[in-house]
């Protein structure tokens, strides 16, 4: 699987990113500038988190008009895998890949922890290595992740299988917490209605070795390396 | 802007203007006789923030300069940004910890966002890529109408600031007192690595080569805020809102990836940032290193304001600028990198061999004088010292009415503001970003950070117990180096060295000064018997507000190594039945413990004074054992004794213990706060093994219990249930902060 990562001003987890993609599918990412134009023939692309632009507007706003969102939009439409975290996940959503918004967190303070999460579709390459129902925990860090639609629009990402994550709280576990950010029925990672654009506010390029803590983002990585060797 | 205008806003130098800027008449008549002149206008606000308790170290050096800095270890000691030790493999990690405790106070979400931005750049400055963040906060009484609010705005600074720049904020401390209610402490500390051959300094070489300005545009914000610095807050310290500077998260992001890839070419000769002072003491420390002189016309500087003065533009501490002497003909490789990250590049000067500091703007000049002769002539004072009267320990008359239940005392402890769990704080920090944090804040008694690309990993902590200071400055300053080093150890890391952040009032007054003596006498006496140097430091004086100072805050930011991110261990219990184990003698010393002022409501006593042999012995030996891969869980006993600590590792597990070490102990032997001492869970078939290496190293270890269930118990039945416990740490604070003013 050949991927690439965007880099915009401001965005600061390219480097995760890229640790989780090599160690996961042995081949380094290109790191594609914000003011290039074109990306390398890839079969995934990846917006990582970050403050694009220090997120001064709105977040993701600014990098949404980058030149190359362009082109991440015209490979979207041929079907190649975009995956934004974070402020990757307001970035495209901004660029109009995925509908809705993300707002200010409801509590409005950055929050980082780790999280307890339902997988809600396992349909696609980033989830196909998921149980449907299944419970992960990622890490958030975020001041900006609460995704809202219109109700309708939920019914619609429900109906169509486009929900990918919801938070839960798990009473089982030290630190129960559910939503986090206040997010439209706890919406944690939309898909676009192919199933070929992932969004989310959680980190799973964070939990992929023993160092940090738990290892349950890495099947998402296999799962894209499968699927687009 | 023009000349005449320039000289229209200037005021007549006199010795009334010399003590506004907080010179001392005979300061200034010093500064005269220098120059065998009048200074202009602009030469007298330089010399005065040269000259500045924050700049000069006047009250401090002498004292400074009886600090272990060397070693083997040692790359680069204090003077130079930020400190440089070796790590290993051609690698070094380079790390400071710096005060911004007025600005703080003034405006607590700029004062500590910039507090964080200038450490960064102190570190990166010198060609590291930052690893990590610390801060060591401390904040007046939570019931002082202020508390809340500057709680509040200081972690959402800290937040804003190092969230945005992709730096982890892996952990700190956090404590509330009274004495603080007029000056808190925000003490920010940054660790970075570099390659031990790319490691840039600040000594400026080679005449005619060109001075060049990079990031954020010069304003007119923070002029002075060295000299505010400097000085004591009154009430009207409000109007001193205008020196505290604004910080810019983004551009800040910008600068290190661009004076990074500008380090990867040859084109520097030397850099520094623009922190207190600004232009000011990096021009000048930067010619004064190298010997030489400089001169620079600012009228090409980036400017964010109209018809600033050359005076304005040396003044101001607009953050996120950094000053770069290059090789010459090397302009366009640097202005091509500062062009890619879409940041301001001028070139403002040039070296000389004349010696002086030379500003031209407006077709004039504004300042030419002898840069050494200024910088020699700072002034340096012995101040009159007083010791702190010794105290004793406690008489046990002081428990005389005391008959609580264990678990109604633990459960006190628990929810008061120095114990209760600060997670409403760090959830507000990213800890986790760059994918390289193992251990960040309540998960192990130092932040372990692995070296990226690596397996190997630096430890980190910062450490200070001001009720042991206030008691006994000497055993308090030992007392702090000691705990950090404890604290390394008690992870698995071999400590290296230490940054000290001095947090004092006013040292004009001889008890004031007495407690910085004594806290310097005992942090060196500390270094020297742990092989655990000073490699760089900050002081804050004038901590005080109408007359009353803070406790005496020596903040000491340790940083230790380990082959390996993945030996280190944390305080959570990990499994039901292994063994608790105490290592290190249990006296029972109550003096200046929690339990005595939570409990008992007394701040009295003797701080618990500090072995310094027997600490490292203890901590060798806990520091093997867990190399050896014999420890499960390891956790330094400090605030609140054995019985706190035990609790905060079942609390981090959420597995409890069965006790049976205490039994016909007296209460000393719970919550005393004696030095040098771990608890350690250890799988039951290696506690015989562990005990026989105990006894081969003369060290102490007594069996405390084991882990078990859900709450803390002995032979009596459940003492507490750590839902209980839970409860009143997780409790307090985000009740505090969500309280109606």
């Amino acid at each position: 699987m050949k991927a690439a990562i965007v880099v915009f001003p401001g965005s600061n987890r390219e480097r995760d990113a890229v640790a989780a993609l090599e160690a996961v599918s042995g081949t380094k990412p290109h790191l594609v500038w914000h003011r290039d134009t074109e990306l390398p023939k890839v079969d995934l692309i990846v917006v990582p988190g970050g403050f694009s632009y220090g997120d001064y507007l709105r977040s993701g706003a600014m990098a949404a008009h980058s030149p190359i969102m362009r082109e991440v939009k015209a490979r979207a439409d041929q079907g190649v895998r975009v995956l934004g975290i974070c402020n990757g996940f307001q970035i495209i959503t901004e660029a109009g890949l995925l509908p809705g918004a993300l707002m200010r967190n409801g509590g409005l303070k950055f929050i980082c922890r780790v999280q307890h999460l339902r997988v809600e579709n396992t349909d696609s390459p980033f989830t196909a290595k998921y149980a449907k129902g299944q419970v992960v925990r990622y890490p958030i860090a975020h001041g900006d992740g609460n995704y809202w639609t219109d109700a309708e629009t939920v019914k619609r990402l429900d109906g169509e299988g486009q929900v990918a994550f919801r938070y839960i709280a798990d009473e089982a576990r030290a630190d129960p917490r559910g939503n986090p950010n206040g997010s439209v029925t706890d919406i944690a990672g939309i898909f676009n209605a192919k199933r070929t654009v992932l969004g989310l506010m959680p980190h799973p390029e964070d939990a992929v070795e023993a160092l940090h803590g738990n290892t349950d983002g890495k099947p998402m990585f296999e799962g894209l390396v499968e699927a687009l060797s | 802007m023009s000349a005449e205008a320039t000289r229209a806003q200037e005021r007549p130098v006199t010795v009334e203007l010399a003590k506004e800027f907080g010179l001392s008449a005979e300061e200034y008549q010093n500064a005269l006789d220098i120059l065998g002149r009048t200074p202009t206008f602009t030469e007298m606000g330089i010399i005065s923030v040269m000259w500045s308790e924050h700049c000069s170290y006047k009250s401090s050096k002498v004292w400074l300069k009886t600090l272990p800095t060397t070693g083997p270890q040692v790359i680069c000691g204090p003077g130079e940004n930020a400190g440089v030790v070796d790590i290993g493999d051609g690698d070094a990690v380079i790390f400071k910890m710096e005060s911004h405790n007025h600005p703080s106070y003034i405006e607590p979400f700029q004062g500590a966002a910039t507090g964080v931005g200038g450490i960064l750049r102190d570190v990166f400055t010198m060609g590291a890529r930052p690893i990590a963040n610390m801060n060591a906060l401390r904040f007046g009484s939570p019931d002082h109408s202020k508390t809340r609010h500057l709680v509040s705005g200081v972690v959402a600074g800290i937040a804003h600031y190092g969230n945005c720049v992709g730096v982890p904020t892996v952990g700190g401390e956090t404590n509330f007192h009274p004495a603080f209610n007029g000056n808190i402490l925000v003490n920010a500390m940054t660790v970075g690595v570099a390659k031990t051959d790319r490691i840039f300094y600040s000594a400026a070489a080679g005449i005619g080569n060109p001075v060049v300005y990079v990031g954020s545009k010069t304003g007119r914000d923070g002029i002075h805020g060295a000299t505010m610095a400097s000085a004591e807050f009154t009430e009207d310290s409000e109007e001193k809102r205008p020196t505290v500077q604004v910080g810019d998260p983004f551009t800040e992001k910008l600068l290190i990836e661009a004076c990074l890839e500008l380090m990867e070419t040859d084109a520097i000769v030397a850099i520094q940032d623009m922190g207190a002072a600004g232009l000011t003491s990096s021009s000048v420390e930067m010619a004064g290193k190298g010997g030489l002189g400089i001169e620079l016309t600012l009228d090409t500087l980036p400017m964010r304001e109209e018809a600033m003065t050359p005076y304005e533009i040396m003044l101001s501490e607009s953050q996120e600028r950094m000053l770069i002497i290059l090789k010459p003909g090397r302009e366009e490789v640097a202005k091509a990198i500062f062009d890619k990250w879409e940041l301001d590049f001028a070139v403002i000067g040039h070296l000389t061999d004349t010696g002086n500091l030379v500003i031209k703007m407006y077709g004039e000049t504004w300042c030419d004088m002898p840069i050494a002769p200024v910088s020699n002539a700072a002034p340096e004072y012995n101040r009159p010292w007083e010791p702190t009267p010794k105290a004793s320990d406690v008489a046990d008359s002081v428990f005389d009415g005391y008959s609580e239940e264990l678990g109604d005392t633990l459960t006190k402890l628990f929810g008061c503001p120095d114990l209760a769990s600060k997670r409403w704080i760090w959830e507000q920090y990213d800890s986790l970003v760059g994918g390289d944090t193992r251990f960040m804040s309540g998960q192990a008694d130092a932040a372990v950070v692995r070296v990226p690309g690596q397996t190997k990993a630096v430890a980190i902590t910062t450490d200070c117990t001001p009720r042991y200071c206030l008691a006994d400055p000497v055993e308090g300053g030992k007392q702090a180096v000691a705990e950090a080093w404890r604290n390394l150890s008690a992870v698995g890391a071999l400590p290296l060295a230490i940054t000290d952040n001095m947090n004092f009032g006013n040292p004009e007054k001889p008890r004031i000064m007495g407690q910085f003596v004594g806290a310097v006498q005992g942090i060196g006496e500390a270094c020297k018997a742990l092989d655990f140097p000073v490699v760089s430091g900050n002081v804050s004086l004038y901590n005080e507000t109408n007359g009353e100072a803070i406790l005496p805050t020596p903040a000491i930011g340790g940083v230790g190594i380990m082959p390996d991110a993945m030996i280190a261990v944390g305080v959570a219990f990990k499994n039901e039945g292994d063994v608790i184990l105490a290592v290190g003698e249990t006296k029972g010393h109550i003096g200046q413990s929690i339990f005595l002022r939570e409990i008992l409501g007394r701040e009295e006593g003797a701080p618990p004074p500090v072995d310094l042999a027997v600490e490292r012995r203890n901590g060798d030996f806990v520091r093997g054992l867990i190399h050896e891969g014999l420890v499960v869980s390891s956790h330094d006993a400090a605030d609140g004794g054995l019985i706190v600590t035990i609790a905060e590792m079942a609390l981090a597990g959420g597995i409890g213990a069965y006790l049976t070490g205490f039994d016909g102990q007296h209460v000393r032997a719970l919550f005393g706060e004696d030095q040098g001492r771990y608890v350690l869970a250890v799988r039951p078939d290696v506690a015989a093994t562990v005990q026989e290496k105990a006894k081969a190293a003369g060290v102490p270890v007594t069996v405390l219990g084991e882990t078990r269930g859900t709450s803390l118990s002995g032979r009596g039945g459940e003492i507490v249930s750590l839902k209980r416990l839970r409860e009143a740490n997780e409790g307090w604070l985000p009740a505090y902060m969500s309280a109606e003013l």
